[in-house]
C-alpha cells in the first residue's frame, strides 16, 4: 500500500516540476513556441527523465565495495553497464568519423547519413564477422584445450583470482573462455547466417512463386505453411531434431538442425514474401512483362525480386537474430551445437551456476555473462543496421 | 485593421529534401476579401497546395514557412500559439481535400463525422450539429438527405462523398474554406454536380473561398479572381474575366493555348480495307457479372478510335480482353482478319508483339529499379534477338524517337524522370516491340496540360511516321477532339453510340453522348450558370444518368 502512495506522490511532485519547468522556459524564452505549446505530459516526461539521469549519475558514484569489504554486485553490474554504452558509443562515433573521412564519395556520404546507432551496429557486426573468420589466428587457444586449471575468473588480476594467461578466465573443466568466445563466433553466427540464406532461399521462392500464381498453388502452398506454422516452433524444432538424432550424430545432427530451423523459419519469410510480391504483382510494369510473353523465372527474379529487397532485406536482419537466439537455446537444451565444438548458448547453459554467485563475487558471475553479452550484443547491433536499413528504404520511398 | 479576410505577406516556405532545404515558394502576396473566391492554379509542383495550407497557418511535414506573414481576420497565424489555432481551425477555416474517399475515416458513419467539429468547438451540441448537417446535405442536394448520413463512407459514391466533405467544412459556418483540387478524382457528369453544389453554397454563406485546381475551365466557373503560379512564383493575378480574355503573360497565354491543339481529319477508310484490329460481339464478366455487352468496333490502319466513357463504362475492361488479360465469354477479337487466341498465353510471341499498351500512371508502368535503357532494351531484345551495342544503338534510336537525348538519359532510373518523361518512356517501351497496334490507356489524364500537349503531339507524329494504330481510352473530350479519328462512346458496359469524331461533335447525339458533351467545363465564366439555367439542377450529374438508364 505504501508502495502504491509512494509511486503516487512521486508522480504528483514529477507534475508538479513538469509544470514549474513548463512556467521558466515561458518567461525566460519569453514564450518561445516550444514552451508555449508543451503539453503538460511533455513537460512530465522531461522532468521525469532528468530525475531518472539525475539517480543514474548519483547511483554510479556509490561505493562499490561496503565499509567491511564486501562488495555491492548491483553498483559494480551497473557500472559495468553504463561503462559499456559509453564505450560502445564512443568506439561508434569514432568509427562514423573515420567512414566519413576515407572511402569513396558514395560511402563517405553514406557514412554521413548514418545515425551512431547505425555506426555502432555496423561495427559490432564487421567485428563479429572479422573474429569468426580468424578465428584459429586469433584465438589464443585452441577451442578444445584443457587446461590444468579450472574455474579461473575473468579480469586477468592474480590478486583477485585471476591469470594474465587466461585474461577472461578458464571455464568449469579449464577451457580457455576468450579462446572459446572467439570460436563461437565462427561456430554460432556461421551456423546461424547459413540457416537464414536457407530460409530465405527457400520462403523467398515458393513466397513470389504464390504470389505470381495465384490459385491453387497459391492455396497449397499458404496451407502447408499455415500448418507448419501452427505448431510451437521451437517445441516442434526439439522434437524434429530428436528424431532426426536417431539417424545421425555430430556433423550429421548439425546439418540436420540447419535444414530443420531453415524450413520452419522459412514459413516466416514465405508469409513476408508473398505479402510484398501481392503487392508487387498487381504493379502494371508485372502486366507489361506478362503481356510481353516473359517466362515465370523473369518475372520473379528480374521483376519481383529487385523491388523486394528493401523489406527482404529488413526481414533478413530480424530473421538471422531469430535463428541465431533458436540455435543458442536449442545448445543451451544440449541438441544444437555438438560440443567439443564451442558455442554461445552451450557455454552460457554450462556456466550458468556461476551467476549464484552474484551477491558475493561480482567477477565469479560475470562468466556466464560473457557468453550470453556475446549474444545479446550481436542482436542489439543486428536490430540498429535493421532499423537504419529500413528507414532508408521507406525514405526513398517518398 | 485591414479590410482582408485572409492577407499573405511576401511568403516563403521550404521543403526539407536531402539535408538542405530547397524554396518551394518565394515570396508570393495572396489577399482574400470575405466572401470571395480565389482560384489558384498551376501545374504539378508549382506550390499551390502549398500556398493553399499556409493560408491556414499550416504547412506538411518536412515544409517551412521560412518568411513573410499571414494574417487571418487581424490574427497573425505564423506567432499563434497551438491553442490558438485549434480554435480557428475546424471553426472558421476548413479544408476540402482532393481525395473524399481518403479524408474519411471508414470506420465511423458519415454524420458522426460531421458532428465532431462543432461538438468540439462548442458551436452547438451532437442533435443540433446533425439537424444542421442533414439540412446541408438537402443544400448540396445528395439523395436521401435524411438518411445519406447514417451511411459509411464506402457505402457512398465518391461524387457524393465530396458533396459531404463540403458539408462537413461547412459546419462550423467557417469564413474560409480551402478547396484542394475538389473535384480532380471525379468524372465529368460527377463533377459538374459537385461545382454547382459547391457554388451553390459558398454564395449562400457569403464564405471566402481558396480554389485549388490544375483545371482552367473549372476555375473559371467557380472563382471571382484567378492567380497563376509557376514554381513558387506568382505569374500573374487578375478577375477572372480579364484573365480569361486578357492575359499578359507567356505563360498563362501558353495554358490558355494548350486546349487548342486538333489534328485535321483524315480521309475515309475503303470500305474493303481489312482492319488492325476487330472486335467483335465481345461480352466479358468478372466473375458471374458481365461487365461488357456485344461491344463491336474496328480499327483501321493508321487511324486513332477513341473510346470514351465515365469510370465503371467498360473502357479499361475492352482493353483488357484485347490484349487477353481477361478472355471473353462470347465474341472474338481479331488481328488482321485473323482471329487471336482469347487467352493472352495462347497467343504467340508475334501475335503479343503486334498489340502494346501503354499505361496511365507511368510510375507504376516502369519497373522503379530498372535504368531507362533495361527497359526499352527488354523488348529489343526479346522480341527482336539484339544484343551488346546492336540492342544499345536501337534503344538510342527509340529515344531518339520520343525525343528524349539517349546519352543523359540512359543509366537512369525512372524516379529521377518528370512525369511527362516517364510516360515517354512508356511510349519508348510500346515502340520497341515494333507492333502495329497500340492500347493508350488514359495516357494524358496523369499529367499537367502542357505536357499532355506534348505526349499528344508526340503520338500523333509517331503514327504518322510509322503508320500505327491507336485505341486511345479517355474519359476528356478534349483529348478526343485533340487526336482522334474515330469516337466510340461507351456507358456501363455498352457501346451507346459510335462514328468519325466529326459527326460526333455534331448534333443530334444519343442522349448520353448529349450529357457527357455538355458536361465538359468550358473557358466561359458563365457557362455553368447558363447550363444550369438551359438544363435546370436536377436534370445535370448523376441525377441525369439515372433518370437515363
Amino acid at each position: 500500500m505504501s508502495t502504491v502512495l509512494w509511486i503516487l506522490g512521486a508522480i504528483v511532485v514529477l507534475l508538479a516540476g513538469g509544470w514549474v519547468m513548463r512556467l521558466a522556459g515561458q518567461t525566460l524564452t519569453g514564450n518561445k513556441p516550444f514552451f508555449r505549446d508543451m503539453p503538460l505530459a511533455v513537460a512530465f516526461g522531461y522532468v521525469l527523465g532528468a530525475a531518472l539521469l539525475l539517480f543514474g549519475i548519483w547511483y554510479y558514484f556509490q561505493p562499490a565495495v561496503t565499509a567491511d569489504g564486501v562488495p555491492v554486485a548491483s553498483v559494480q553490474f551497473f557500472r559495468w553497464a553504463v561503462q559499456g554504452v559509453l564505450i560502445g558509443a564512443a568506439a561508434a562515433f569514432v568509427f562514423r568519423l573515420i567512414g566519413r573521412t576515407v572511402g569513396t564519395a558514395g560511402s563517405r556520404k553514406m557514412f554521413r547519413q548514418m545515425p551512431l546507432t547505425a555506426a555502432f551496429g555496423v561495427l559490432v557486426i564487421l567485428i563479429y564477422a572479422l573474429l569468426a573468420i580468424f578465428a584459429p589466428a586469433l584465438a589464443p587457444h585452441g577451442q578444445e584445450e584443457v587446461f590444468g586449471q579450472a574455474n579461473i575468473v575473468p579480469g586477468g588480476n592474480p590478486a583477485l583470482g585471476g591469470n594474465p594467461d587466461f585474461p577472461l578466465g578458464t571455464d568449469q573443466i579449464g577451457r580457455d573462455i576468450l579462446s572459446r568466445l572467439i570460436y563461437g563466433a565462427q561456430n554460432t553466427v556461421g551456423i546461424a547466417f547459413a540457416t537464414t540464406v536457407l530460409a530465405f532461399v527457400l520462403g523467398g521462392t515458393f513466397g513470389f512463386l504464390a504470389a505470381t500464381l495465384r490459385g491453387w498453388m497459391d492455396q497449397v502452398l499458404s496451407r502447408m505453411v499455415d500448418v507448419l506454422m501452427a505448431i510451437p516452433s521451437l517445441i516442434f524444432s526439439l522434437l524434429l531434431i530428436t528424431v532426426a538424432s536417431a539417424w545421425v550424430s555430430g556433423f550429421g545432427l548439425t546439418v540436420a538442425m540447419v535444414v530443420i530451423i531453415a524450413v520452419i523459419d522459412s514459413t516466416r519469410v514465405f508469409r513476408l514474401a508473398r505479402a510484398v510480391g501481392m503487392n508487387i504483382v498487381v504493379m502494371d510494369y508485372i502486366e507489361a512483362a506478362k503481356l510481353r510473353g516473359e517466362g515465370l523465372p523473369y518475372l520473379i527474379f528480374r521483376e519481383i525480386l529487385p523491388n523486394a529487397t528493401a523489406p527482404l532485406l529488413a526481414e533478413f536482419g530480424l530473421r538471422f537474430c531469430f535463428v541465431f537466439l533458436t540455435i543458442s537455446a536449442l545448445s543451451f537444451l544440449g541438441l544444437g551445437i555438438q560440443p567439443p565444438l564451442a558455442d554461445w548458448g552451450t557455454m552460457v547453459k554450462d556456466l550458468s551456476a556461476f551467476i549464484n554467485y552474484a551477491s558475493f563475487a561480482p567477477l565469479a558471475a560475470s562468466v556466464p555473462l560473457l557468453a550470453a553479452g556475446a549474444i545479446a550484443l550481436l542482436t542489439v547491433a543486428v536490430n540498429f543496421v535493421v532499423d537504419w536499413m529500413l528507414n532508408r528504404s521507406s525514405g526513398l520511398k517518398d | 485593421m485591414s479590410d482582408f479576410l485572409v492577407e499573405m505577406r511576401d511568403v516563403r516556405i521550404e521543403g526539407r529534401s536531402d539535408e538542405t532545404w530547397m524554396p518551394i515558394i518565394n515570396g508570393v502576396d495572396l489577399t482574400l476579401k470575405k466572401g470571395e473566391v480565389l482560384g489558384l492554379i498551376g501545374e504539378s509542383g508549382a506550390g499551390k497546395s502549398t500556398l493553399g495550407l499556409a493560408a491556414m497557418g499550416f504547412c506538411r511535414d518536412g515544409v517551412r514557412i521560412s518568411g513573410g506573414s499571414v494574417t487571418f481576420d487581424g490574427i497573425d497565424l505564423l506567432s499563434a500559439s497551438a491553442e490558438q489555432k485549434r480554435q480557428l481551425l475546424g471553426k472558421r477555416i476548413a479544408y476540402v481535400a482532393q481525395s473524399a474517399a481518403a479524408s474519411f475515416n471508414p470506420a465511423h458513419k458519415l454524420i458522426d463525422q460531421h458532428t465532431e467539429a462543432p461538438v468540439q468547438h462548442g458551436v452547438s451540441g451532437k442533435s443540433e450539429s446533425a439537424a444542421d448537417g442533414i439540412e446541408l446535405y438537402r443544400k448540396l442536394r445528395l439523395p436521401n438527405p435524411d438518411e445519406i448520413g447514417f451511411r459509411y463512407p464506402h457505402q457512398v459514391s465518391g461524387g457524393q462523398l465530396q458533396r459531404a466533405m463540403t458539408a462537413m467544412a461547412m459546419a462550423c459556418r467557417p469564413d474560409l474554406i480551402i478547396f484542394d483540387e475538389p473535384t480532380t478524382a471525379l468524372d465529368v457528369t460527377t463533377q459538374i454536380e459537385v461545382l454547382a453544389s459547391i457554388r451553390q453554397i459558398v454564395e449562400e454563406f457569403d464564405t471566402a473561398a481558396i480554389y485549388i485546381t490544375h483545371d482552367l475551365a473549372v476555375v473559371a466557373q467557380m472563382a471571382d479572381r484567378i492567380k497563376v503560379l509557376l514554381k513558387g512564383d506568382e505569374v500573374e493575378e487578375a478577375d477572372t474575366r480579364t484573365m480569361l480574355s486578357t492575359p499578359t503573360q507567356e505563360y498563362t497565354k501558353s495554358l490558355w493555348a494548350v486546349r487548342a491543339f486538333e489534328r485535321p481529319d483524315k480521309p475515309p477508310v475503303a470500305t474493303d480495307a481489312t482492319p488492325v484490329i476487330s472486335v467483335q460481339g465481345v461480352t466479358a464478366a468478372y466473375g458471374t457479372v458481365d461487365v461488357l455487352h456485344d461491344v463491336s468496333f474496328d480499327i483501321h490502319a493508321g487511324r486513332t478510335v477513341a473510346v470514351v466513357g465515365e469510370s465503371g463504362s467498360g473502357k479499361s475492361t475492352t482493353a483488357r480482353c484485347i490484349t487477353g488479360l481477361l478472355p471473353p465469354r462470347i465474341g472474338t477479337i481479331e488481328l488482321d482478319g485473323e482471329p487471336l487466341p482469347l487467352d493472352y498465353r495462347k497467343r504467340s510471341k508475334e501475335q503479343l508483339r503486334q498489340v502494346q499498351m501503354i499505361y496511365q500512371m507511368a510510375d507504376t508502368a516502369l519497373n522503379p529499379r530498372k535504368t531507362i535503357g533495361e527497359i526499352i532494351g527488354r523488348p529489343v531484345e526479346f522480341y527482336m534477338g539484339l544484343r551488346g551495342s546492336a540492342k544499345r544503338k536501337r534503344v538510342a534510336e527509340l529515344m531518339d524517337q520520343i525525343e528524349l537525348p539517349a546519352d543523359q538519359y540512359i543509366d537512369r532510373l525512372p524516379s529521377e524522370l518528370s512525369g511527362g518523361q516517364k510516360q515517354r518512356i512508356g511510349i519508348a517501351r510500346a515502340l520497341a516491340a515494333e507492333p502495329k497496334f497500340i492500347i493508350c490507356d488514359e495516357v494524358t489524364s496523369a499529367l499537367d496540360q502542357l505536357v499532355a500537349e506534348g505526349i499528344l503531339k508526340l503520338l500523333a507524329r509517331l503514327q504518322d511516321e510509322l503508320g500505327l494504330s491507336y485505341m486511345f481510352i479517355t474519359h476528356d473530350l478534349a483529348t478526343v477532339r485533340a487526336i482522334a479519328d474515330e469516337v466510340v462512346v461507351m456507358k456501363d458496359g455498352l457501346v451507346v453510340e459510335q462514328g468519325p469524331k466529326r459527326d460526333m461533335f455534331k448534333p443530334p447525339h444519343h442522349a448520353y453522348t448529349d450529357l457527357l458533351l455538355s458536361s465538359v467545363p468550358e473557358m466561359d465564366p458563365d457557362w455553368l450558370t447558363n447550363l444550369l439555367k438551359e438544363r435546370g439542377v436536377d436534370n445535370i450529374g448523376d441525377a441525369a444518368v439515372d433518370k437515363m438508364s
